[in-house]
């Protein structure tokens, strides 16, 4: 019953604002969880906690998600929680809740003043599917006067990369939608390729919409640099090796998950991206090359 | 000399100590001006003097006139020899002693040097000469080089395992402990190999000592138990170069060893430096095995249907593959091998008993099977500062094939073996093992048998390699899971936290 009505909530948050992140109206969610909770026990109020992320997750099955939660809980928990009255610690928490979503709100914005200088006058640039944080470092790079065009992959299977070309062309940016298949086509004409991540991985490498393995690839062979923004709650506690090792409930999408018979048949909806072929990283804790992401990691969990 | 009345039973209070030990190193200042002295006057003598007739004793000779003449003539040879060498390099460097300071600066305004460490200078011949030296005053036999030494790695030891530097011992031997002249053979002889065996050995050896040790009159335990086990290190050293993670155990012995407060009954105190040595072998060895063999499983790195390949014989690695099976995983094993250690049987033999299925394979067919190949598991004898893994000769090779065949290298650590060197090639700093283990006999001749007597032949047993960072995806420690960059990061915080 609990359950329903945070799901019900979360569905609220994503509504009222599309330009918002998944993970940030998790998080909203749960910090409203945390305020309506009539826990008796910090121990039982982080349980709790654990179980509205697994249930959140189960709603939207992108890696920020899970990643936010985890990062959320890690970041309310951080202070003492010494005091005598659980309602007093609860207020702490809240506190600490309120002070995290604003550090995070912030965060697109500072990701795309880092960015837009890496964007010459007259650059071609390549970019995957659609991307909000992208969409914002190149609405500062045009607020900065410089002029530039961008190539965009359509992004089957949910033609995600028209609504990009939407977006770009309110900006006045001149946009050229491009076949998934046109990505070495078209690579020897563009600068520089930039895409957003939905998961960054304790290896530096990243997770995002299927199709980012092949352009990160083709952009390493044609020795583009390959660009990836991301804020930093998105950095989440996984290491896969390979594709394989992705874990089944990142790679399709939840509804997916709970109908799909034979897991095998269907298609995954994200891709994993090795660090040896990303160049940098932009992030709001700076401008980090993939073996710093590890470091940033072991800061931020440990 | 100071003297003190020392009443029966009544051990010198903590100031009187300090006295004494103030009047012994002023004691040897004043011994070693004058040696010093001595060896400059036979310089300035030698300048404007080339024949070989002695000069006139200095007056503050104590010791008898004729042995000095002697070693005064041995001295002057030698010191000609180093002369005429070191005038064509870089001219006169004043009045330094050669044998004395062969690594201090010039002068003072000239930027410290900083010391490599002897055992990768076996090249040159002041370095040792101050073995040597330190070997004698510890009563330690030198153990000589042995064969011919291929000219890259002539900067390295190479000993024979037939002659043991036991041999060299005088019966009974008053200044080691028979605990480390067993480890030391032990350890010369290969009885005892892998980096884990072996740092466990040597902690099991040094709490032997400890517990059969007793603080002397006038001495204070923290101060002088680390001076006692200077002659033993040094004495392993020769039987065997220590490894990265000896030298982290044996840096960890010696500060807690000297934290020691100096108020601490002997007991106590013995007692309190036995459990830090079990605590350290607990937590840093065995329960980081334990730990990262959970890291391994739980996190999916061992899936069924997985092929795991391995190499040689890793402590660490058979203990993560054996808790996998135990875990019902299914996967199987191949287990590569190489001369002249052969290794991989003893890692094939402790699978196999497990009921893992293992192929075997030599690792000259190791771009054979790799294709069939899933994973790669490999042990490490250090991590260096800069993310290089060093290990077993033959390591990096098959990382090098792994990464060409697009398969995964996982390295599994546990922290204590992190060292702060930093090294990019296998030939810096590296062992060489007993160059008559490549001989063999097959079909009742043997080729190398003679290889002494032929001028242009040097056999080459290297026990070591290097790794680059690129070719290893993943490391496995006690910590999680890092990236091999990001190693310094670990002794960063493990230095925040000492």
């Amino acid at each position: 019953q609990d359950e329903l009505m945070l799901v019900e909530y979360f569905r609220d948050q994503m509504k009222k604002d599309p330009d918002m992140a998944s993970a940030v109206a998790a998080i909203r969610t749960l910090l409203e969880f945390l305020k309506r909770d009539k826990g008796e026990t910090i121990l039982g109020l982080r349980e709790s906690l654990t179980s509205a992320t697994d249930c959140l997750t189960g709603v939207d099955s992108s890696v920020a998600v899970s990643s936010g939660g985890e990062l959320f809980l890690r970041f309310i928990s951080l202070t003492s929680l010494e005091h005598q009255d659980l309602s007093r610690c609860k207020k702490v928490m809240e506190e600490r809740g309120e002070l995290f979503l604003e550090k995070i709100s912030m965060s697109r914005t500072k990701v795309a003043k880092l960015c837009h200088t890496f964007i010459k006058d007259g650059a071609k640039i390549l970019t995957h599917s659609y991307s909000r944080v992208v969409l914002r470092v190149l609405e500062k790079a045009a607020a900065e006067k410089k002029r530039f065009s961008v190539y965009v992959t359509e992004s089957q299977p949910d033609a995600a990369g028209q609504h990009m070309a939407e977006a770009l062309r309110k900006l006045n940016v001149p946009v050229t939608v491009v076949l998934d298949a046109a990505v070495g086509y078209v690579l020897e004409k563009v600068d520089l390729v930039i895409v957003g991540a939905e998961g960054v991985v304790e290896s530096g490498g990243i997770i995002n919409k299927i199709g980012t393995y092949q352009m990160a690839l083709c952009s390493k062979a044609h020795n583009k640099p390959f660009y990836v923004v991301a804020e930093s709650f998105k950095f989440v506690r996984l290491y896969p090796l390979n594709q394989q090792d992705v874990p089944d409930k990142f790679k399709y999408k939840a509804d997916t998950l709970k109908t799909a018979k034979n897991l095998s048949e269907e298609h995954p909806i994200i891709d994993y991206t090795p660090p040896s072929l990303i160049t940098l990283l932009f992030t709001d804790l700076g401008v980090l090359t993939p073996s710093a992401v590890s470091d940033e990691l072991i800061k931020l969990y440990l | 000399m100071l003297s003190l009345i020392v009443s029966e039973g009544k051990d010198l209070t903590k100031e009187e100590k300090q006295r004494l030990r103030k009047e012994k190193k002023q004691q040897k200042k004043i011994k070693e001006k004058k040696d010093d002295k001595a060896s400059q006057e036979n310089e300035k003598e030698k300048k404007p003097v080339t024949s070989a007739a002695p000069a006139s004793q200095p007056p503050t000779q104590p010791t008898p006139t004729k042995t000095k003449a002697e070693l005064k003539a041995e001295r002057r040879a030698r010191q000609e020899a180093e002369r005429a060498s070191k005038q064509t390099k870089k001219g006169e460097t004043g009045q330094q002693a050669a044998t004395s300071k062969p690594k201090a600066p010039p002068s003072d305004l000239q930027p410290v040097v900083k010391r490599l460490p002897e055992h990768i200078q076996v090249d040159n011949p002041d370095v040792l000469k101050k073995l040597a030296k330190k070997l004698e005053r510890q009563q330690i036999p030198l153990r000589s080089d042995y064969g011919y030494k291929v000219s890259l790695f002539s900067h390295l030891h190479q000993y024979s395992r037939k002659a043991p530097l036991t041999q060299q011992l005088s019966i009974p031997s008053t200044v080691i402990h028979p605990a480390i002249v067993r480890l030391g053979l032990q350890y010369s002889h290969g009885i005892v190999a892998g980096s884990n065996a072996r740092s466990v050995a040597l902690l099991h050896a040094f709490k032997q000592v400890i517990r059969d040790y007793t603080t002397p009159q006038n001495e204070e335990l923290s101060r002088d138990l680390v001076n006692k086990l200077k002659p033993y290190i040094s004495f392993l050293n020769q039987c065997r170069p220590l490894s990265a993670s000896m030298g982290n155990a044996i840096k960890y012995i010696k500060k807690e060893i000297s934290n020691i407060p100096s108020n601490c009954k002997e007991d106590e105190a013995k007692n309190k430096l036995l459990n830090c040595i079990e605590s350290y072998i607990n937590e840093k060895i065995i329960l980081a095995g334990v730990a990262i063999a959970k890291c391994a499983i739980e996190k999916q790195k061992i899936s069924d249907g997985d092929v795991i390949l391995v190499y040689g014989c890793s402590s660490l690695v058979n203990h993560i593959l054996c808790k996998a099976f135990e875990k019902n995983r299914k996967f199987r094993v191949i287990v590569v091998d190489s001369r002249p250690r052969l290794e991989g049987k003893e890692a094939l033999r402790r699978l196999v008993q497990k009921g893992i299925s293992c192929t075997y394979v030599l690792i000259s067919a190791v771009s054979y099977i790799l294709p069939e190949v899933s994973k790669v598991f490999l042990g490490a004898h250090a991590l260096l500062a800069n993310g290089y893994v060093m290990s077993r000769v033959g390591t990096s090779q098959i990382a090098l094939v792994a990464k060409a065949f697009n398969v995964p290298v996982l390295v599994c650590c546990e922290t204590y073996k992190f060292c702060d060197r930093v090294q990019t090639d296998s030939f810096v700093s590296n062992e060489l093992d007993d160059p008559d283990d490549l001989i063999v006999t097959r079909k009742g001749t043997t080729p190398l048998e003679g290889w002494e007597n032929e001028s242009s032949l040097g056999l080459l047993n290297l026990v070591y390699d290097v790794t680059p960072p690129d070719f290893v995806d993943l490391v496995i420690t006690e910590l999680g899971m890092i990236p091999c960059t990001s190693v310094p990061v670990v002794l960063r915080v493990k230095n925040v936290d000492q």
